[in-house]
């Protein structure tokens, strides 16, 4: 995704280091608007009581003991670290040094224990099921993130993300279904109802390839268009042929968790990440796989080269059309399989529009993470996170309207994207074709 | 040799032979190998990019007619239409319980199988073609009639939004933000429709005003940051879509704000009748004044695309920003002006859906999708205004027509979605389609491919 404007242009070199200046400039901007943010709650919006933080389910194996803080004295002291933090980049920075990384996540997390501290007054905020809920929720946006980083590293712009994700989950439940029905094996139907996500995952995928590589469409049009074509033909077989035989055709039957023996068990972490079921244990191997994949071996390579510079990708033999096709496949088996963590990964049955825009959040998370698979799942998990927080918050009464917190992934990516956050550039030939003389 | 083609472009549509848009396209017979080599340069070049060089002078309508035959665009049109149809009818058939029940027996009674295919597909399309067009089974002509009353006033909104999106198109730019546009563009307008009590007339004017302004600045949100910080306005338009999307959820059930008083539920009071766009053909149909609207916006963007300097500017920013820059333009301007225009044509099809479609007052679904359609209508338009038109009006046909079959025959709405995404694939790809149909594939031309190259590996 990246400007025809700016391709034309050889970056002059006073750009690059304005952009320097102002990125170093950003975290303590940032840090100091947060800091405001926590002010203005203490100040206008006192909330008494106390708020607990429960750390620990009935059922850990280790209680972890919980966790009670007086509301207003913890915001203050929230509020003025977050003034120390903000001075010390504000020093930082004034004398040419970075803002690191560490303090940056100590800031977020200080921030964040701020205000659900605020948010959660006079109530006890269960943090194994908003960490654990977070997780749930971020798992399409992951898969979907990975699809579209392994795209557009390529030079395919995937807008149809929203479509493999659709894809995905109408086809793994029809296949988990029948196949349940008919042979009453659950672990063989859950199976098949996969690896049919997948393909269906990779024939948009392929569909999405062909005619941005063959047929040299716009990429954006292409993805546009599949994502009403998929929600057409998916609301139509759902009417037509899945309503009148929910039973046989879509009842699918679901992953069981798995509790890993050792991991499982650890306070905290273990509920976390280590009670999931199987889709969520791929994902993780799915995001070790696709980083160390991009940046540690020979295709990693001949990906990324056929994504910032085809021609040169061209020049030293490798084939950056065949390359291109075969990866947009491979990222929609992967948005496929993220797919059925809508039906048969939390056994729901399939409705209509069920996706409900994940693949644009998954889109949103490429970019906001990057076009890097590790960063791209963190920004996943955040607005993972904000969705479920929204959740967590309105069970509990929450002093935000709830849309403002849905709207949060959005927001954040607005300014992601116009450079506010961070500095996110594509792959060079990202959305652009090759069309070899 | 494949033969690069946008669905955006030069030639008209077969469906809208229309000699204003020949007029309007003059690369249809540019002297360097006609549309198939602008095309390649407007895929090479980037997205969105709409490809006729603005100074070659405009040949006859003859020539025009003749090349475009030759080239073969009108004819995929159709051909495009009618593939998409045949896969329509293909899952109607398929899904179709007679259809199933007697392909049990096909081998015996191949017959039944074939009859029953005939009266699925038949009776499906044709109640489509009923409810878009004419009714045959009304005693009166005016009830008979009704339905094409009915394309009409489903096309409305498709028109203006489809402008919108190929305004934005033919300055090389992709808004999505239909969506985000419409909802806030009808927040706008139902506010001032609801909440004030003006003189008839200057009521209607004021809270139409006030709608296409609020898309317009919406939709320049993007074109802002697009100017300004260089965010890619496909990204900003998609997640302005959210945004207004939660945003409009929360006003809406925000007492004080959008929420109807003393309720509940999430929607807004009826509107004031006078603010409500008053109806073209008397009350029995549902035609209103919003349609008069949308052939004015067509005139007026094809004043500004083809009559303009400003169109003209944007049509130089489209086709080259850098030449345009260097030619002393402001293309950052453009960019900016282009996303105020194209969300106020937006800002249109939400004001005529909650002042001429819903006015008992409307909810956060007001848009029904329609952002969305726009941009293939804007594509099978090809990104020309009178396009934009026949496209709006044939796909109104398919949106009025899918309510009466799904009401007929029982064929989910859906289906239209299908039929229609379909159609703009297969335009945007005219080698599948003439390859489908064994039609033969035009020469390579040795020219055209280098061209095409040149620009492709530059994108580097």
């Amino acid at each position: 995704m990246s400007k025809t404007v700016e391709h034309h242009r050889i970056a002059p070199q006073p750009d690059a280091l304005a952009t320097t200046v102002v990125t170093s400039w950003k975290a303590p901007i940032a840090f100091a608007i947060f800091t405001l943010i926590a002010l203005a709650l203490a100040v206008f919006a006192p909330r008494p009581g106390e708020t607990t933080f429960r750390w620990s389910r009935e059922s850990d194996a280790i209680q972890v003991p919980d966790l009670t803080v007086p509301v207003m004295q913890a915001l203050w002291a929230v509020v003025a670290l977050l003034a120390v933090s903000t001075l010390y980049s504000v020093l930082l920075v004034r004398s040419k040094r970075r803002v690191p990384l560490w303090l940056v996540v100590v800031f977020a997390i200080l921030f964040m224990f701020g205000f659900l501290t605020w948010a959660g007054a006079g109530a006890s905020l269960p943090m194994i099921g908003l960490l654990f809920g977070s997780l749930s929720l971020a798992v399409p946006l992951i898969y979907g993130s990975l699809a579209g980083v392994i795209g557009e590293r390529a030079g395919v712009v995937n807008i149809a993300i929203e479509a493999q994700l659709l894809s995905g989950a109408f086809t793994g439940a029809v296949v988990a279904s029948v196949v349940n029905t008919s042979t009453g094996q659950q672990w063989f139907a859950l199976i098949a109802g996969t690896i049919a996500a997948m393909v269906s995952g990779m024939l948009v995928g392929m569909v999405l390839a062909a005619f941005a590589i063959k047929y040299f469409v716009d990429q954006v049009i292409v993805g546009v268009v599949l994502n009403v074509l998929v929600v057409g033909l998916t609301s139509f077989f759902f009417s037509q042929v899945l309503a009148p035989n929910a039973a046989a055709m879509n009842t699918p039957p679901r992953f069981d968790r798995l509790h890993i023996p050792v991991l499982g068990d650890i306070p905290i972490i273990g509920p976390v990440f280590f009670q999931q079921t199987i889709i969520v244990y791929l994902m993780y191997a799915a995001v070790a796989l696709v980083y160390i994949g991009l940046f540690h071996t020979r295709w990693g390579l001949r990906v990324r080269a056929v994504g910032e510079h085809p021609q040169a990708a061209d020049t030293v033999g490798i084939k950056v059309n065949r390359t291109r096709f075969w990866n947009v496949a491979l990222a929609g088996a992967i948005a496929g399989l993220g797919g059925t963590f809508f039906t048969i990964g939390s056994g729901i049955a399939f409705n209509k529009e069920m996706t409900a825009g994940a693949g644009f959040i998954a889109l949103a998370a490429v970019i906001f993470g990057q076009w890097d698979p590790i960063k791209a799942t963190l920004a996943a998990l955040l607005f993972g996170f904000a969705s479920n927080l929204q959740n967590t918050l309105s069970v509990i009464g929450s002093p935000v309207p709830s849309e403002f917190m849905l709207m949060l992934p959005y927001v954040v990516t607005i300014f992601a994207v116009a450079g506010l956050v961070g500095k996110s550039r594509a792959p060079a030939a990202d959305g652009k074709p090759y069309i070899k003389s | 040799m494949s033969d690069p083609q946008p669905p955006k472009g030069d030639a008209p549509g077969a469906n809208e032979p229309d000699a204003d848009v020949a007029i309007e396209e003059p690369a249809a017979a540019s002297p360097e190998g006609g549309t198939a080599a602008d095309d390649a340069r407007a895929t090479a070049s980037g997205p969105g990019q709409p490809a006729e060089p603005a100074d070659v002078p405009p040949p006859s309508k003859w020539q025009n007619m003749l090349r475009e035959i030759a080239t073969g665009n009108a004819i995929i049109s159709v051909l495009a239409v009618v593939l998409a149809l045949i896969v329509g009818a293909i899952m109607i058939a398929f899904t179709d319980e007679r259809v199933q029940q007697t392909s049990v027996y096909f081998f015996a009674r191949p017959g039944d199988t074939f009859v029953a295919i005939w009266e699925s597909v038949g009776g499906a399309y044709s109640a489509l073609f009923q409810g878009a067009v004419y009714n045959f089974r009304r005693d009166t002509f005016l009830a008979g009639i009704r339905p094409l009353t009915e394309t009409l006033t489903f096309a409305t909104p498709l028109i203006a939004g489809g402008l919108g999106v190929a305004l934005a198109f033919r300055v090389g730019m992709f808004n999505i933000g239909g969506r985000g546009q419409m909802l806030i563009a009808a927040s706008v307008a139902g506010w001032i429709g609801f909440g004030f009590d003006l003189p008839w007339g200057i009521h209607m004017i004021v809270a139409l005003i006030g709608g296409l302004v609020g898309g317009a600045l919406w939709a320049g949100i993007a074109g802002l940051l697009k100017a300004r910080t260089g965010a890619h306005e496909v990204i900003v338009t998609i997640m302005l879509n959210y945004v207004a999307f939660y945003l409009v959820s929360w006003m809406l059930r925000t007492e004080g704000l959008l929420q109807a008083p003393g309720s509940s539920n999430p929607k807004t009071p009826a509107m004031n009748p006078n603010a409500i766009f008053p109806d073209l053909l008397g009350p029995q149909f549902n035609l209103h004044f919003g349609f008069i609207l949308a052939i004015l916006a067509t005139i007026v963007v094809w004043w500004i695309l083809s009559r303009s300097s400003l169109g003209f500017k944007f049509r130089a920013v489209g086709i080259n920003p850098n030449a345009a820059r260097v030619a002393g333009i402001n293309v950052k301007g453009m960019y900016f002006y282009a996303m105020l225009i194209s969300g106020a044509l937006l800002g249109l099809a939400g004001v005529s859906q909650v002042l001429g479609t819903v006015t008992t007052g409307f909810t956060a679904g007001i848009d029904a999708g329609i952002g969305f359609d726009a941009i293939t209508v804007a594509l099978l338009g090809r990104s020309t205004p009178w396009g934009t038109f026949a496209a709006g009006i044939l796909f109104g046909a398919f949106k009025a027509g899918g309510f009466a079959m799904q009401a007929a025959e029982g064929v989910p709405i859906e289906i239209v979605l299908v039929v229609q995404s379909l159609i703009v694939l297969f335009i945007a790809a005219p080698p599948l389609v003439r390859t489908i149909f064994g039609l033969p594939q035009p020469g390579s031309r040795p020219k055209r491919s280098r061209k095409a190259d040149t620009k492709g590996v530059q994108a580097k």
